[in-house]
């Protein structure tokens, strides 16, 4: 009777545990930071790539809304994505897109707008990419929806596509 | 006066080298139980990648400005959620996973426990 109980036991445990590691290996889990989504930016200063000016988060509650973007002209999705951030700025009334200009060269960060044009109302640099972090970030291009109270409503991970575009539209409009 | 000069930078020296050596240790910790998000497995201490740069800057940074470790890991866990670390904190979701090895290892004990003094009554009978 007894070595039942402890064969029982045994067996139940072993089921437990397998069942465990079989919930959890069946569990797909694709790492995003979407939990930042609902909660306030925190605060930030960054300088001008073109002159000496600087922004900060007081600077967007001016902003309806707006699409921070994280790019750099070495990142080859941010080149895919880029007609659709000229798309948002030509169609958008409620909406401005800050660029923060990750981890680059002035020169090739210039260069790269020259050629695909400017959609950036304010263009920042980041070139130890610290602020980045406390965005969030940790790849580019990334891009984050954020209202006149600074609270994030959407985040983009990835490069910005037209699905995306329709979704900033129907979110801003 | 010479001799008073050159005993107060060798302990000013001493003192700073010291505490550097501590600094980059907890560097070095922090580092280690970092995971790098956008690489296979590796944590910040083995990665070198743009991510993994940026985090030990801004790591080395908070330390600086004198925040503790666990400072350090609040604010990343605020930013990146609880899988940026390696060793999570316990909580109701993850309370399994501390306590599964403990009570597998007490659980075999007791199994071994009683197979062997059954064993043991065998041969005494």
């Amino acid at each position: 009777m007894k070595i039942n109980l402890l064969r029982i036991l045994v067996f139940v445990f072993a089921v437990f545990t397998l069942s465990i590691f079989l919930l959890s290996l069946n569990k797909v889990k694709v790492y995003d930071t979407q939990n930042l989504v609902g909660k306030n930016i925190s605060s930030f200063e960054l300088k001008s790539l073109d002159n000496e000016a600087t922004i900060n988060e007081e600077s967007l509650k001016k902003n309806k809304y707006t699409l921070i973007n994280f790019w750099a002209s070495w990142c080859f999705p941010c080149r895919a994505e880029h007609k659709y951030l000229i798309k948002i700025k030509k169609n958008s009334k409620n909406l401005k897109i800050l660029g923060i200009n990750f981890k680059d060269k002035e020169k090739d960060a210039k260069k790269f707008l020259k050629e695909f044009q400017n959609p950036y109302y304010f263009l920042a640099k980041d070139y130890d990419g610290k602020t980045s972090i406390n965005f969030g970030i940790y790849g580019i291009p990334e891009s984050i929806l954020i209202d006149e109270n600074l609270m994030i409503i959407k985040k983009f991970i990835g490069p910005i596509n037209n699905e995306d575009f329709n979704v900033i539209m129907k979110l801003t409009e | 006066m010479f001799k008073f000069f050159f005993i107060y930078f060798y302990i000013l020296l001493s003192l700073q080298s010291f505490s550097f050596a501590e600094n980059k240790k907890l560097e070095n910790e922090i580092y280690k139980n970092l995971r790098c998000l956008v690489c296979q497995g590796q944590s910040v201490a083995d990665s070198n990648s743009d991510f993994a740069q940026t985090l030990k800057l801004v790591v080395k940074d908070k330390i600086k400005e004198g925040k503790s470790k666990k400072e350090i890991y609040d604010f990343l866990t605020k930013k990146y959620g609880e899988w940026i670390v390696y060793k999570p904190k316990f909580n109701r979701y993850n309370f399994l996973l501390w306590f599964l090895p403990y009570l597998t290892i007490v659980f075999g004990g007791i199994v071994i426990f009683i197979l062997l003094k059954k064993r043991k009554n065998q041969r005494t009978n």
